[in-house]
């Protein structure tokens, strides 16, 4: 298939930007990087400098790769990371858009690649259990429901992709924060600090430039986790919590 | 150079404990003067970087990637053994010990081992502590399921997700430790060189890739845990970012690389469709329990599935060939990966594979969907011979047990796994082979120490399923705290060092020669194209099947290939920029060098064992001939560009005796 692809091209975070246009043509057993592979190889074979764009592990579970594709974070199928996006979605003659992340928080590094590290903040403020090394009890010897221990595991699924934050009108980081507080509270191992938890996550949110959930609902319809917004009702129970509670 | 494991005297059983109770101490008013460079924040390097910075050293963690939560421990789907015995199924330590020196096919030792299933118990309870959502029973107990290789149940899983779990866990641990202010981290960072001093390990050099700086980074130990190479193959089921650089720049500095041939190549994994194909994805071991594995018995019904005229359902039951439970009926579907790839490949080459390029076999659920519909309909007291009931029960059982993986299978090839077989081929995996080290994972290099898949500790020739994760954990949180302090433990009058020496400056400036030279060069061939190329000659010549004639024909092609790399390689951009291409310019150069070590151990290696399979040293039966009178050693390799030097580390069994494999 013979596609055109607008592909926004950005030297560096001090550069202003802009859409370059190519020609592609591809298969429709590739995936959509594969796709992205074929561009760079023949600008390469141009001499020509090659788009930047972040992945790794290619099966939808590191959380690197990030395209907008066509106005949406990871393209136009739910549950499915830019990676796990395959060519048979698209049709020959297709006129695609490719864009980075675009908020306050995720600043562009080069082409499609952005700085994520404002995640990694939101976990050391609390993101953890605090326990050391050694010393800890049975594994068994708290039994957890199944049930709850499948919601946690529903939650904690989350990559770290930052799609929610993309696709927020308001760049909120709510979905992303809300999925670390809600497996935590939910593992009796993990109640203790939840209070403090919640309001800490919260704090270095609003410090990194995130901005505030009005629940839209754009976050759970991106996700490629599906990650569901009723996390967040949790998340704000235990941030209360942490005001009212005193903790 | 003598080799010294530095086994500890005494029984297997007392070695750790006794190592424990003997060994010297750093006293905390030294700890925190003491500093110790990890690179790697995978699982062995963010378990490892989280225990050290609780215990009071200065720790510096180094990750080329954005963050530690990306490493490709994420990936890791099936689980994580431990001989906790909850199913009360006659496990034990002593069984994973043997189970894993077995299935390792005899070329581990010992008492590294023992070690690894000791502690095993304990991983488990951290990562519970740690709130890892582990999968639970009804009564709200760790559930368990069986991997290949075994027969009892001790693999625990999140889904199919459990690598992921496991990391963000340790991720956490790591994450806590930086707020804290005991590590620090060091993101988008690749380690470019080992600096020695005065012959012991005392730094890095590493790149900062946002901006091209390259730094000096000096410590009293440096801790590599920067994975497994697979990636030599090109197409793997590893990241696409994974490399050897790291191990062989310390190769390079006169670290020894031990079995680099040690290979593995994972039975099931979804075929290779195009030339374009950028990598290969796994469909997890776990699968086995459930799935059986066939192709038709005659090759006119292969021909017609691979030429789309029949499906996998046409064939009927009795024209399907079950080969490994015909050929191993004692572990059938469940016999380990090196036994399941080569079944898989000896069917392909007789002509019976079911993939459009004939490279393919059926894995099967069919029976399975029926075994638990019936008993679901049974347990409901509903008609057990409603066939259609029965089905869509069967479905949701197997939906709740492997729904990721089914889904990601669905994703990729456009087929739905429910209703049709899955197609399944072996691609590369898992590199057993790495760093050689001592028991207490310090290499031959005073002071540089490896962890996780960059060591060759413990798998011997073949890692079963669900121990990458244990070791990789088992290295981090319970062996390099305790070990790292027998070095340290001499170190306390050492002053923090320089990263202004001569040694470090030098090191410096031959990294930036390098790198310029790289991007300086006129040629007109992408880094990739070369990469590919390397790719096939490693599979072609040092894959599944190896031969002594192949394997000098690869070395020559794999030296002529690098020559040509180096003449004609066009990396784009400059040294001193983010530059995506340089950084895998320099990695696949390390890559090719590394590939053609492994093809020369492989040469050496007169006998089949595990994943290293020469096709002149076969039983009659067609199996893997061991030939332990001669090869009971571990390989490592002294690195020298025409002539690398072997140095052997015998392999004392006292506890095991040296059996011929046997899953029948
Ligand atoms: C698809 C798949 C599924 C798997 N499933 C299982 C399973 O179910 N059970 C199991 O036990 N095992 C499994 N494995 C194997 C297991 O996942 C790996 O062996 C293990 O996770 C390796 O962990 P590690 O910490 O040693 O290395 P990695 O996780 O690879 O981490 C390497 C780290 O080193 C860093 N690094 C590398 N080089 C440099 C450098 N030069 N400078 C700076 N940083 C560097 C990387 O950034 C990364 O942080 C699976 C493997 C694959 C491919
Ligand atoms: S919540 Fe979903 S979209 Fe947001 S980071 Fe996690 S996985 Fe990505
Ligand atoms: S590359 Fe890992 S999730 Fe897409």
């Amino acid at each position: 298939m013979k596609l055109k692809l607008k592909v926004w091209r950005q030297q560096n975070n001090k550069d202003k930007g802009g859409f370059q246009t190519y020609d592609v043509v591809a298969e429709e057993h590739m995936s959509f990087l594969e796709m992205m592979d074929v561009l760079n190889e023949s600008l390469i074979a141009k001499q020509e400098t090659p788009v930047a764009f972040e992945h790794d592990c290619r099966e939808g579970i590191c959380g690197s790769c990030n395209m907008v594709i066509n106005g949406r974070p990871h393209g136009p199928n739910s549950g499915t990371t830019t990676c796990q996006l395959h060519m048979r979605f698209f049709k020959d003659g297709d006129t695609i858009v490719v864009e980075p992340w675009r908020s306050r928080a995720f600043p562009v590094i080069k082409d499609l690649v952005v700085n994520r590290s404002s995640f990694d903040r939101i976990i050391q403020a609390g993101g953890y259990i605090s326990v050391n090394t050694g010393g800890t009890p049975d594994g068994n010897s708290i039994p957890i429901e199944k049930d709850v221990a499948g919601e946690a595991m529903d939650a904690a699924t989350c990559i770290g992709c930052g799609a929610c934050v993309a696709a927020c009108p308001n760049g909120s980081a709510m979905l992303f924060t809300a999925a670390k507080v809600s497996h935590l509270a939910l593992m009796p191992q993990g109640k203790v600090e939840s209070n403090r938890r919640a309001k800490n996550m919260v704090a270095t949110m609003d410090k990194e430039g995130f901005g505030m959930c009005s629940n839209i609902g754009a976050c759970e319809a991106e996700c490629p986790k599906e990650i569901s917004i009723d996390h967040i009702a949790r998340l704000n129970r235990e941030y209360v919590g942490s005001v009212f509670g005193g903790a | 150079m003598s080799l010294d494991s530095k086994i500890p005297k005494g029984d297997l059983a007392d070695k750790w404990t006794n190592y424990k109770s003997k060994m010297p101490l750093v006293a905390p008013n030294n700890k925190r003067r003491l500093e110790v460079i990890v690179v790697g924040t995978g699982l062995a390097g963010a378990s490892a970087a989280a225990t050290l910075g609780e215990l009071g050293y200065k720790v510096k963690a180094f990750t080329f990637h954005d963050s530690p939560r990306r490493a490709h421990s994420i990936a890791a789907q099936g689980g994580i053994n431990a001989a906790k015995n909850y199913q009360n199924d006659g496990d034990s330590t002593y069984r994973l010990f043997y189970d894993t020196i077995k299935g390792g096919d005899y070329r581990s030792r010992e008492a590294n081992v023992h070690r690894l299933a000791e502690v095993s118990t304990d991983i488990i309870d951290q990562c519970v502590a740690q709130g890892v959502p582990f999968a639970r029973d009804y009564g709200g107990n760790l559930d368990n399921r069986s991997f290949g290789g075994v027969q009892v149940s001790r693999t625990f899983y999140a889904k199919g997700q459990t690598g992921q779990q496991l990391l963000i866990g340790a991720y956490q641990a790591l994450s806590r430790q930086i707020s804290l202010g005991n590590v620090t981290m060091y993101n988008r960072h690749e380690m470019m060189d080992m600096v020695k001093v005065d012959g012991k390990a005392r730094g890095i050099i590493a790149r900062n890739l946002l901006t091209g700086e390259l730094e000096r980074h000096a410590a009293h130990c440096v801790i590599l845990a920067t994975g497994g190479y697979g990636n030599v193959f090109y197409l793997s089921t590893n990241a696409m970012g994974c490399n050897v650089s790291a191990a062989w720049r310390s190769v390079r500095k006169g670290a020894l690389m031990a079995n680099p041939c040690f290979t593995q190549i994972h039975p099931t994994c979804i075929p290779v469709s195009g030339d374009y194909q950028s990598k290969l994805t796994l469909m997890s071991e776990s699968l086995r329990n459930d799935g059986r594995i066939w192709v038709p018995k005659s090759k006119e019904d292969a021909k017609a599935i691979r030429e789309k005229r029949k499906k996998g359902v046409d064939i009927a039951e009795g024209d399907r060939d079950y080969y490994l439970e015909r050929r191993y009926p004692a572990f059938g579907n469940l016999v380990p990966r090196d036994v399941a790839s080569r079944a898989a490949k000896v069917a392909c080459d007789d002509g019976n594979g079911v993939a459009p390029t004939g490279l393919g076999v059926f894995l099967d659920f069919a029976s399975a969907i029926q075994r638990y519909g019936k008993s679901d309909a049974h347990s409901k007291g509903l008609d057990e011979n409603n066939q259609k009931l029965v089905t869509e029960l069967g479905t949701k059982v197997i939906e709740a047990k492997y729904g990721n993986l089914f889904e990601m299978y669905e994703k990729i090839t456009g087929e739905d796994p429910y209703t049709n077989p899955m197609k399944i081929y072996p691609a590369v995996h898992y590199t057993m082979g790495g760093l050689w080290v001592d028991y207490n994972l310090q290499t031959n290099i005073e002071g540089l120490f490896a962890l996780g898949e960059c060591n060759f500790s413990d798998h011997g020739a073949n890692r079963l399923g669900a121990s990458a994760l244990m070791q990789g954990l088992a290295d981090g949180y319970f062996v390099i705290p305790y070990t790292v302090g027998t070095f340290l433990a001499e170190e306390i009058r050492t002053p923090a060092f320089s990263p202004d020496t001569k040694e470090f400056k030098t090191a410096e400036a031959e990294v930036r020669a390098r790198l310029e030279s790289l991007v300086g060069n006129k040629g007109t061939k992408s880094v990739e194209s070369f990469h590919k190329r390397l790719g096939l000659i490693m599979w072609d010549h040092c894959g599944m099947a190896r031969t002594a004639e192949g394997l000098k024909k690869g070395r020559e092609m794999i030296r002529a290939l690098k020559k040509e790399f180096y003449a004609e390689v066009f990396v784009p951009g400059t040294q001193d920029e983010f530059n995506p291409e340089l950084e895998k310019a320099a990695r696949v150069a390390d890559l090719m060098e590394h590939g053609e070590l492994m093809m020369v151990d492989a040469l050496d290696r007169d006998e089949s064992c595990g994943g290293h399979f020469r096709e002149e040293y076969t039983t009659p039966e067609g199996e893997a001939l061991r030939r332990d009178e001669e090869y009971t050693y571990v390989s490592a390799w002294e690195w020298d560009d025409n002539n690398p030097v072997l140095h052997k580390e015998d392999l004392v069994f006292e506890n095991v005796e040296l059996k011929t494999r046997s899953y029948k």
